[in-house]
């Protein structure tokens, strides 16, 4: 039968009430100044005429009527394609308190046509579970307080760094001593990482302001931070810098930016702070990174040795990192030997069952320099839907489980673990990542917290803008148009690292403060922490407080 | 906080006079323990080869002490002697124990041409499988040393009590070196292989305070899988291992336990002559870094005492003494009362960074400080 369209409706039209947001617009305070239109990144909102019927009615005449009065209004697109995102920047720019999405608290019908066009729905950002996560959950109970006062965290000396890299046994590191044998470089650094954010992922203005802040936070306030580049290389001027030694280099399965990173190796001032071989990453375990065309830009072109302007998908696996013991016999010991064995190398994996496998081949590898775990809860710049909402493994019980391994060989902290994924989802960053360090990690790494906390990303877990992978970030932070990311100051966003990293300073010896720990990180004290649920007080081995 | 009290003489003394250092200091422990620890042993009925391992402990039963005879016998090793204390269980107002022991033994014949590692070796395995079948058979059999010239006592009580109840003012019992411990019970329950000193192959130390590094140094204690690496009833018996392992399994010399247990921070270590070496040491041993707050007191086997602070120096500790006699407590009021006649304004308190030390021939004290050079040849 034909269908006879006597009115728009089609299998994909949908209307306010389905859309995960809905604009509410205030007409009485508009002034229609267009701040909204233009600022809108998803160009949900037009301008559109609108009639209203005014009734008037004559009572001395008894006549009743209608006037109109046209005006122009606000509306809301209601296709995917130009789907409210809640991101917010309407009411951010708006002069009158006019305008602002709501979240719609029913069923969402546009979760059945993220598929147009035949694409799966593709999103950056991470996990969108909200409430406590497991980490928000454990609490740091063994308070000093019998025979010993609590420290006083503002006055007492704390020793609050780790170690990046292999870590000799006390035997082993006086028998090389002796034979003048060869001893793992370590770095001395700063327990909360900034994760491996791409260098084509953010934009350049945000990827200053970082590494102005890391550089602030060591040289001035001698906090020592590290971050990592990504897949994508690091700008060359960087590479031949001072600051490289608070750069942790990552090599992905693309080798993006890799050839940059050897021809500047001969001109290097000094060692980065570590190499990061990625080969899996918690929010998207099992795919590689997802650039994709409106992303790469001339610089991220010249940088990643690719012409501007085509999509640069990684793989998932490159063919010379088919596995784990390959990896270890290639990257890690090439890599190693590229930098003198004066750089610790480690891997970076998604959380699995499989993760215990790869840590007791790695301890075996004389020149691994660590494993770090990313877990379900990690985020990206793009990922499939599924695969950030339904695929992964939890870092928590993962992180545990290998360092009670590497406990019962008695070599616990040799090769330090690293966790990722989740931490300060919530904004409890520095009691997150105390609790994955009490679990056995030897640092964290943040990545999506310190967006959101140096250059105010938008994200929340309602699923809240999410558009990192579309080049359209509203506040420049992950866009390749200089249009949006000169709305990001890169001073601005150095600013507030310096301000995050003296925050969790803090916190972290508040922490440590009652726990009577402040000679050295407490990582494995697990006495110290305890959980309400049973079951995971089981799971992790440690207390069960109620 | 626990109290702590040392002596170290060049003539035997009665162990009740570091009871009553005890008592000078009594406000800082509740009477949940009481370890001594004699060393340089002198017997007034028995003539006491140093050579004699001495083996000490309770047993709660005559079964315990049947079974404990047997086993030695088995072993090969011939009694030499057997200390019978003057009892006066009219005092004691815990457990009725069946009897303290303090024996000193023969080697078995078999150890005659062994050396010195294989011997040492024999006397910790033996220990360890005493204490391990008292365990089995419902604890009815405690043993806290088995080692030349040492004899140990642990009890629950207060010391003075205990002292009695084992009439230690007799004068039956002298020694050159007594450490004691009043446990102030913390956080571990009350456990008589808790009471400090702690002690493995000659090597002992108490503390006074807690150790909020314990769980992740203990775990990689016992991960190492040595024999006498066990136990771990109290957060302060890592100090003891560490010292062991340092001294016997690693080979340092004496100043690095205090590079181990508290380094100094990166940019002190740059300007420390063996510096480099240091920092090294700091990265391997970092799962050995203590968090205090404690005074370490120790003694080795060859009458070597010592006495460190965590790097907090939140918790006393003093040392004082003259020529031929030191003592080392946790407060003045001990040193006083075990040495009143010294010259007081020669006391010391070290600081975070140093290392007391009683030589052997107890003519006067030496202080090591971290910043200072140290002799070790792969430090070079």
């Amino acid at each position: 039968m034909v269908p006879i369209r006597t009115i728009p409706v089609e299998p994909g039209s949908l209307t306010y009430p389905d859309l995960p947001w809905i604009i509410e617009h205030r007409e009485d305070r508009c002034t229609l100044c267009g701040h909204c239109t233009t600022v809108c990144p998803k160009e949900c909102l037009h301008l559109a005429y609108r009639r209203q019927r005014m009734p008037r009615l004559d009572v001395l005449s008894n006549k009743r009527g209608s006037e109109y009065r046209t005006f122009t209004g606000i509306r809301q697109r209601t296709d995917m394609a130009h789907a409210c995102i809640g991101c917010g920047m309407c009411a951010m720019v708006c002069p009158n308190e006019a305008i602002m999405p709501v979240p719609n608290s029913v069923e969402r019908r546009t979760l059945f046509f993220t598929n147009q066009k035949g694409e799966a729905a593709k999103r950056g950002g991470r996990r969108n579970a909200p409430g406590a996560t497991l980490l928000d959950r454990i609490i740091f109970d063994r308070i000093s307080m019998l025979t010993d006062p609590a420290l006083d965290a503002g006055r007492h000396e704390f020793t609050v760094t780790t170690t990046i890299g292999r870590i000799l046994s006390p035997e082993d590191y006086l028998a090389r001593r002796l034979d003048g044998g060869w001893i793992p470089t370590t770095r001395e650094v700063f327990p909360f990482i900034i994760g491996s954010m791409s260098f084509g992922a953010l934009s350049p203005n945000m990827w200053l302001g970082l590494l102005q802040g890391v550089a602030y936070c060591n040289e001035v306030l001698g906090i020592p931070v590290v971050m990592c580049t990504g897949e994508g290389g690091c700008p060359p001027w960087v590479l031949k810098s001072p600051y490289l030694k608070y750069i942790i280099l990552q090599i992905a399965s693309g080798y993006f930016g890799w050839d940059e990173i050897i021809r500047a190796i001969p001109e290097m001032q000094c060692d980065p702070a570590a190499i990061e071989i990625k080969y899996g990453q918690g929010a998207k375990p099992g795919d590689g990174g997802l650039l994709m065309w409106y992303k790469v830009s001339k610089l991220i072109a010249r940088l990643r040795g690719v012409p501007e302007g085509v999509d640069l998908p990684s793989p998932p696996v490159h063919q010379t990192l088919y596995s784990i013991e390959e990896s270890v016999m290639k990257m890690i010991q090439t890599l190693s030997m590229a930098f003198g064995h004066k750089v610790p190398v480690y891997p970076k994996i998604s959380a699995s069952t499989s993760a215990k496998a790869v840590l007791n081949n790695l301890v075996r590898n004389p020149y691994a320099g660590g494993l770090l775990i990313d877990g379900i809860d990690g985020g990206t710049g793009a990922a499939y839907n599924v695969s950030m909402d339904a695929t992964g493994h939890p870092v928590a019980s993962n992180v545990r489980e290998c360092y009670l391994d590497l406990c019962a060989q008695g070599m616990q902290n040799e090769l330090p673990i690293y966790a990722a994924g989740g931490i300060g989802k919530n904004g409890n960053v520095a009691q997150n990542g105390m609790a994955l360090i009490m679990l056995g990690a030897s640092a964290v790494h943040i990545g999506k917290y310190i967006m959101q906390a140096t250059a105010g990303c938008l994200g929340n877990e309602q699923n809240r803008c999410n558009v990192c992978n579309l080049g359209i970030c509203p506040k420049g932070i992950t866009s390749q148009n200089p249009k949006l990311y000169r709305r990001l100051d890169p001073d601005q966003v150095a600013e507030r690292v310096a301000e995050t990293f003296m925050t969790i300073q803090t916190e972290v010896k508040k922490i440590m403060a009652p726990l009577g720990r402040s000679q050295s990180l407490p990582i494995g004290m697990s006495d110290a922490i305890g959980i309400s649920d049973k079951d995971a007080a089981d799971r992790l081995q440690i207390k069960y407080v109620c | 906080m626990c109290r702590l009290a040392l002596k170290t003489a060049r003539e035997p003394f009665s162990p009740y006079d570091v009871l009553t250092a005890m008592e000078a200091m009594q406000e800082g422990y509740d009477g949940s323990g009481l370890g001594l620890l004699l060393r340089g042993m002198e017997f007034e009925d028995f003539r006491y080869n140093p050579k004699f391992p001495i083996l000490s402990g309770i047993a709660e039963s005559e079964k315990a002490w049947r079974r404990l005879d047997s086993f030695m016998e088995e072993r090969g090793y011939e009694l030499k002697y057997d200390h019978k204390f003057h009892m006066k269980r009219a005092h004691m107002n815990g457990k009725d124990r069946y009897r303290y022991f303090v024996r000193a033994y023969r080697m078995p014949d078999r150890f005659a041409d062994a050396d010195q590692d294989a011997r040492e070796t024999e006397l910790l395995k033996t220990r360890l499988a005493l204490r391990r079948d008292g365990e089995e058979h419902g604890g009815d059999l405690s043993v806290f040393s088995f080692w030349p010239d040492v004899t140990m006592i642990k009890e629950v009580g207060w010391p003075l009590q205990v002292g009695n109840t084992l009439s230690l003012h007799d004068g039956q019992i002298k020694a050159r070196v007594c450490m004691a411990q009043g446990r102030q019970n913390t956080n571990y329950g009350i456990n008589l292989y808790a009471c400090h000193p702690f002690f493995i192959q000659g090597i002992a130390t108490m503390t006074n305070g807690e150790n909020t590094a314990f769980v992740p140094i203990r775990d990689w204690l016992i991960g190492r899988n040595l024999p006498g690496y066990i136990g771990y009833q109290s957060d302060s018996e890592v100090f003891t291992h560490i010292l062991h392992y340092t001294l016997k399994h690693l080979k340092l010399p004496l100043q690095i336990y205090k590079h181990i247990i508290t380094p100094l921070n990166a940019a002190e270590l740059d300007k420390h002559p063996q510096g480099d070496f240091l920092k090294g040491l700091r990265d391997a041993c970092r799962r050995l870094i203590i968090d205090g707050p404690n005074a370490v007191i120790g003694t080795l086997p060859d009458e070597t005492c010592l006495l460190v602070m965590d790097h907090k120096k939140l918790r006393p500790a003093t040392v004082g003494g003259r020529e031929g006699v030191w003592a080392i407590a946790s407060e003045m009021c001990g040193v006083d009362a075990m040495i009143p006649d010294r010259d007081p304004a020669l006391d010391f308190q070290p600081m975070r960074e140093h290392t007391v030390i009683i030589p052997p021939q107890r003519k006067e004290l030496t202080v090591w400080s971290q910043y200072e050079q140290f002799p070790l040849s792969q430090a070079a």
